[in-house]
C-alpha cells in the first residue's frame, strides 16, 4: 500500500487533489481511497488530505502518519509545520516552489522534487490554481499513477474547456519532472 | 464499480428506492447527502417531493405526516439535529411508520465538535428505531435498500436509522458498486402501507390511550423489534442473492473461529480492526472480530453464541453513558450475564473524531490477553489514550 499526504491551504484544492489522485489510481486498475481532514474550513488555513493506493481493497480508516509521499502545495507551509513528519525512509516530498530542492531546508536524506506548478498554472490556465499541475508532477516524479489516468480524472471532474486546460497543465508538469 | 464520495453512494441508493417524500435540514457532516438528493430532485432525476424545512424537528415531523399517508419517506441528520428530533423519533416508532434515515454519526455538544463518534444515535437507543451501523460506504449505501425492506414489512412496521461514521464514511472517496435501478425495483416494490390516512377511509393515528392499553402498545412495538431480528437476517441474505453482497445479519465475524480475544465494535472502526487483526494473526496472536451491525434490536443471542469459545472480549464504544461506561459494553455484558462467558473489557475511544489506528486496536488486544493471563479484569471500563487537560 502507498500512502500520500497532501499539505495545502484552504482554497487551494487540497481535497480535490486527493480525490483526483484516488480516481486516477482507480482508473489505473488499483484500489484507492481519498479523504480529507476537515477542520472548520477557512480560506488560507493549513489543510491536510490523504490518499491510499493499494492492489487490494482498502479497509484501513486511520489518518496517514507514515506517508510514502508528501505533496506540498504551498511553500510557505514549510515554515509553519513539519510537513515531513513521519515520512517513511526513502519517502519523497514533491513541493510546489520555484526553489531548488536543496534550498528547502529539509533533512539531507529526504528525497525532494520541486516544481513551479503555480507558474505552469498561470501560463496554462491564466490563474494560480496549481493543484492539477502538481499532481501531474507527482505522477512524473513517482510513477505511482499514470499521467493518462490523471488527465482522464481531471477532464471528467472539470468538463469542457477548463478540463482540457487543466489536463494540459498536468502534462506540462509531468513532462518537466520526466525531463 | 466507480470511485465516489460516501455521501453520494448513499444518495444514489436513496434515489434507487424512489422515496415519495424527503425532508431534511443540512448539518455537517450529513450535508453532502441531502445536497446531492436535492440536486437529483431539482434535475428531475428523482420524482420526489423534497421539503426544505426549518429544523430537524420539522424534518422528522414532515416524514411522520407523509409516512402516515402511505408515502415512502427519507431523511438524514446527525448530532444536534438528531437530538432536536428526539421527541419525534419516539412518535415515528410509536405510530409504526417505516421511515428510513441516515445518521452521519457525530459527537454531541458541549463542547461543540463536528467530528465522528456515535453518541448521537446511541443516545436514541430506546426510541423504538431499528439501528444499523455500516462498516464502509458500500454497506452504508446498500443498507438503505435493506432498511426499507425491513421497515415496510407488515410484520415489522418500524423506522430504521442507518449509522455511517461522519467524515470517515460520509466524506471518503472509495470504490462503490451502485445497485441497478431495475434490480432495486424488483427487490423493493412500492410501499404497501397496512394503514394510512386517506379521506376515503378516515382513521386516527396517535390518539390518547389510557393506562389500560398503553402497556399493550409498548409491548407490541417491542415484539415487532424482536421479530425484526429474523427479518434483518433474511433481508441480508435476500440482498446477497439479488446483488451478490453480504455483510452479515445482525452481526458478522472475522477470524473469530479459534480466537481467544474477540474485539467487538460498530461502524467504520471494523475496517481498521481487520487490518490490525491480520497483523496480530501473523504474529501468532489469536485475535478476531465481532462486528455488531444491528444495535437495536440488540442481538443478545447471536453475540453470546459468537463469543462462547473466546477467553476475553474487548468491547469498543464511540460513546459513553456518562457516569457508567460505553453503551455497547453494558449491553454485551448483560447478554452474557447468565452464560458463564469470557472476561469482558470495555474501551471508550474515538470520541469527537479522535483517530483510531491499528496500534490502538493492538494495544487493546494486548490488554485483553493480559487479562486472560492473570485470569481477571483489572479495569472494567477505560478511556483509551486519555490525557488530562
Amino acid at each position: 500500500m502507498k500512502e500520500i499526504r497532501i499539505h495545502g491551504r484552504g482554497g487551494q484544492g487540497v481535497v480535490t487533489s486527493a480525490e483526483l489522485l484516488a480516481l486516477a489510481a482507480f482508473n489505473d486498475g488499483k484500489f484507492s481511497q481519498a479523504f480529507p481532514f476537515f477542520g472548520f474550513e477557512r480560506r488560507g488555513a493549513p489543510i491536510v488530505s490523504f490518499v491510499r493506493i493499494n492492489d487490494s481493497p482498502i479497509r484501513l480508516r486511520s489518518h496517514i502518519y507514515n506517508p510514502d509521499y508528501v505533496i506540498v502545495q504551498d511553500p510557505t507551509l514549510l515554515d509553519v509545520e513539519d510537513v515531513t513528519s513521519g515520512l517513511k525512509p526513502g519517502g519523497m516530498v514533491i513541493a510546489n516552489t520555484e526553489k531548488e530542492p536543496e534550498k528547502l531546508g529539509l533533512k539531507a536524506e529526504i528525497r525532494v522534487r520541486t516544481i513551479n506548478a503555480t507558474k505552469i498554472a498561470m501560463e496554462t490556465l491564466g490563474s494560480p490554481i496549481m493543484n492539477t499541475a502538481l499532481i501531474g508532477a507527482f505522477a512524473g516524479a513517482t510513477g505511482e499513477v499514470s499521467v493518462g489516468s490523471i488527465k482522464c480524472a481531471v477532464t471528467s471532474r472539470f468538463p469542457g474547456k477548463i478540463g482540457v486546460k487543466n489536463a494540459e497543465a498536468v502534462q506540462k508538469a509531468y513532462d518537466r519532472m520526466r525531463g | 464499480m466507480e470511485i465516489m464520495e460516501g455521501s453520494r453512494a448513499v444518495a444514489e441508493a436513496v434515489k434507487a428506492c424512489r422515496p415519495n417524500v424527503i425532508a431534511a435540514y443540512p448539518i455537517t457532516p450529513q450535508t453532502h447527502i441531502v445536497e446531492e438528493i436535492a440536486r437529483m430532485v431539482a434535475d428531475g432525476e428523482l420524482a420526489s417531493e423534497y421539503v426544505r424545512v426549518d429544523s430537524e424537528h420539522s424534518a422528522m415531523s414532515v416524514c411522520v405526516g407523509a409516512s402516515a399517508t402511505g408515502a415512502r419517506t427519507y431523511t438524514a441528520t446527525t448530532s444536534q439535529g438528531m437530538a432536536l428530533m428526539h421527541e419525534v423519533l419516539f412518535n415515528a416508532a410509536g405510530l409504526r411508520l417505516p421511515i428510513v434515515m441516515t445518521a452521519a454519526n457525530r459527537s454531541l455538544s458541549a463542547p461543540i465538535n463536528i467530528w465522528n463518534d456515535q453518541q448521537d444515535t446511541v443516545s436514541e437507543r430506546d426510541s423504538g428505531w431499528i439501528q444499523l451501523y455500516a462498516e464502509d460506504t458500500q454497506e452504508a449505501s446498500d443498507m438503505i435498500i435493506q432498511a426499507y425492506k425491513i421497515a415496510e414489512d407488515h410484520d415489522i412496521l418500524l423506522p430504521v436509522m442507518v449509522g455511517m461514521d461522519g467524515f470517515i464514511l460520509t466524506h471518503v472517496h472509495e470504490p462503490v458498486e451502485l445497485c441497478p435501478q431495475e434490480k432495486v425495483d424488483d427487490f423493493l416494490p412500492s410501499y404497501d402501507p397496512a394503514y394510512y390516512l386517506t379521506p376515503k377511509n378516515p382513521l386516527s393515528f396517535g390518539t390518547i390511550v389510557y393506562p389500560s392499553t398503553y402497556t399493550e402498545f409498548r409491548y407490541m412495538i417491542h415484539e415487532a423489534m424482536k421479530r425484526a431480528e429474523r427479518k434483518i437476517i433474511d433481508v441480508a441474505s435476500d440482498f446477497r442473492d439479488k446483488f451478490g453482497r453480504h455483510y452479515g445479519g445482525l452481526i458478522d465475524t472475522y477470524e473469530a473461529e479459534d480466537a481467544e480475544v474477540l474485539i467487538m465494535a460498530m461502524g467504520s472502526v471494523i475496517g481498521t480492526a481487520k487490518d490490525a487483526v491480520d497483523e496480530l494473526r501473523s504474529d501468532g496472536k489469536k485475535v478476531g472480530i465481532v462486528k455488531v451491525r444491528c444495535y437495536r434490536p440488540f442481538p443478545a443471542e447471536a453475540i453470546s453464541e459468537a463469543v462462547k469459545n473466546a477467553k476475553a472480549i474487548a468491547v469498543l464504544d464511540k460513546n459513553i453513558s456518562l457516569g457508567y461506561e460505553g453503551a455497547l459494553y453494558t449491553d454485551v455484558k448483560s447478554a452474557l450475564y447468565n452464560e458463564n462467558g469470557p472476561l469482558a473489557l470495555g474501551f471508550i475511544l474515538g470520541l469527537g473524531g479522535r483517530d483510531i489506528t491499528k496500534n490502538t486496536i493492538k494495544s487493546i488486544a494486548e490488554k485483553a490477553q493480559k487479562a486472560i493471563k492473570s485470569g481477571r479484569v483489572e479495569k472494567d471500563s477505560e478511556f483509551v489514550d486519555v490525557g488530562v487537560l
